[in-house]
């Protein structure tokens, strides 16, 4: 091997990486502890955070990337990839996450967006991104900023999946939609979505976006990670599902077999018993507008 | 009456065993699957591929994949289906890549949260490139191909002591990246995702005797 020829960053690997976490749990995790948790539970990573959403919400204010320090120790902690949250448009923060040596960054409506009019241009970096969608546009105009991994927004920290089902069901119905279009219908749909003609007619050809697609925001059963996978996901983030119920480590375990086995509904009944409470969820629709994360970004 | 019998289909079909199994339980399955249907198609074999969840469906298998994903994540999932033994007790082929080398590996460097199958005698370092940032493609020369293999590395493993039985097909400054013993083939990069078969097509000619 020619060590002058090794390529690093490529979209190859950025996307091999992403596809490597197929069929897989992300937990959200706040410290080493819960890290080492997540792992033992089966996690193919973790999301290192400083609070986990439903925490962000509770707090307000401003949420921004957590504390380096926080992140270090967490990578010290597990072998599974460590992912981190950098604030949309927020280069400079991603440009940190990357320098402390995290796997992914997630590109995140979660924490307070630090530019209204552009996302991170996701090409120059080395890691690989994840960013959400609501949408099929919203879905490959990320992909056309280098985004490796798509999830949905769902409506993060609120233990109610709806907004995840309804985010993963738009986006593959408008796949559908595309089914049996002539290239020149095609091109024009783009323009409706708001998104490059060549993406959306290779998402027309392969049936499904070029990257692999998870759900997020709002998982909390393992009934509804596999809920997710049963419409189509890749699989899951869980957030504030798993240490935010009242036994994380059943539930994160609970969890990953649900994912695991998730067309055996056998198989999930026999996980879900037991677990305690969820956690607490709330009512989308009594959010006040400036509580719904899913509007940030475009 | 002079009659000719010419057979319609001229696939070689495989006695006895049936299947390439590839362990679905996480990780890049469906590429897998993919680049074993068109290798079989290529070399015109007429063997099934197909995802393999349950530990009865494994003994019949002509080979059983390993594919690439999350080491731990993978070994956990074979221990809560009860797969470990049914696999270390598996006589057909073994093609593992990547997490799959870690899972095959007799002993692992600096991991005590799982122990992997001992499926042949190597050991095994995790990431041994570091992290994702350290991930890298490049052409590699393999033993018994003739032009480099391009290989992409993703938080690699590498073999780093191998027993004498155990051939080394691909060495780096950082370790063995493809070795071989016997019907076992077993690999640090991911042949699935460059769109060159010649690695599974390698398996099904060279390792497995088929063709």
């Amino acid at each position: 091997m020619i060590l002058e020829d090794l390529r690093f960053g490529t979209e190859l690997i950025k996307r091999g990486f992403a596809s490597m976490q197929k069929g897989g749990v992300i937990m959200d995790v706040v410290s080493a502890e819960q890290a080492g948790i997540a792992e033992d539970a089966g996690a193919v990573a973790v999301m290192a955070l400083e609070r986990v959403p439903a925490d962000i919400r509770a707090a307000g204010g401003v949420a921004r990337m957590a504390d380096p320090k926080k992140i270090t120790e967490i990578i010290d902690t597990v072998s599974i990839p460590v992912m981190g949250k950098a604030r949309i448009g927020h280069f400079v923060e991603a440009q940190v996450l990357e320098a402390l040596g995290v796997d992914m960054i997630d590109e995140s409506e979660v924490l307070t967006p630090a530019d209204e009019e552009y996302h991170i241009d996701k090409t120059k970096f080395t890691v690989p991104f994840v960013c959400g969608a609501r949408n099929l546009g919203e879905a490959l105009r990320r992909i056309n900023e280098g985004a490796a991994m798509i999830r949905t927004k769902g409506e993060a920290g609120t233990g109610n999946v709806v907004e995840a089902v309804r985010h993963n069901r738009t986006i593959l119905s408008e796949i559908r939609r595309l089914k049996g279009m002539e290239e020149i219908e095609l091109v024009k749909r783009a323009r409706e979505l708001e998104a490059p003609a060549e993406l959306v007619i290779e998402t027309a050809k392969r049936q499904r976006i070029p990257v692999v697609n998870f759900s997020a925001g709002g998982i909390a059963t393992p009934a509804d990670a596999a809920l997710m996978m049963q419409l189509g996901s890749d699989g899951v983030f869980v957030g504030s599902g798993i240490f935010k119920s009242q036994q994380p480590e059943l539930m994160a375990k609970a969890i990953v077999e649900a994912v695991n086995h998730w067309n055996e509904p056998a198989v999930i009944a026999e996980v879900s018993k037991g677990l305690g409470d969820a956690m607490r969820g709330l009512d989308v629709h009594a959010l006040p507008p400036d509580q719904v994360l899913q509007n940030r970004g475009w | 009456m002079f009659m000719l019998f010419r057979p319609i289909r001229c696939f070689k079909t495989v006695a006895g065993n049936t299947a390439i199994g590839v362990l679905a339980l996480q990780g890049n399955v469906s590429e897998h699957i993919g680049a074993f249907e068109s290798a079989i198609k290529g070399l015109d074999l007429d063997i099934p591929v197909i995802p393999i969840r349950k530990a009865d469906e494994i003994p019949s298998l002509l080979a059983l994949a390993i594919p690439g994903g999350e080491s731990t994540t993978i070994m956990r999932l074979i221990d809560k289906n009860r797969m470990r033994d049914v696999i270390r007790e598996f006589q057909g082929g073994i093609f593992a890549t990547c997490a799959g080398m870690v899972c095959a590996a007799r002993n692992l460097i600096d991991e005590t949260r799982f122990s992997p199958l001992d499926l042949l005698d190597i050991t095994v370092s995790r990431n041994a490139f570091g992290r994702q940032r350290e991930s890298f493609e490049a052409d590699l020369k393999i033993t018994g191909f003739e032009k480099p293999f391009h290989a992409v590395f993703i938080r690699a493993p590498v073999i780093t002591s191998a027993g004498s039985d155990v051939t080394v097909l691909a060495e780096i400054p950082q370790g063995i990246v493809a070795a071989r013993q016997q019907k076992k083939l077993i690999l640090s990069f991911h042949p699935e995702i460059s769109h060159d078969l010649r690695m599974h097509e390698y398996f099904l000619k060279k390792v497995l005797s088929l063709s």
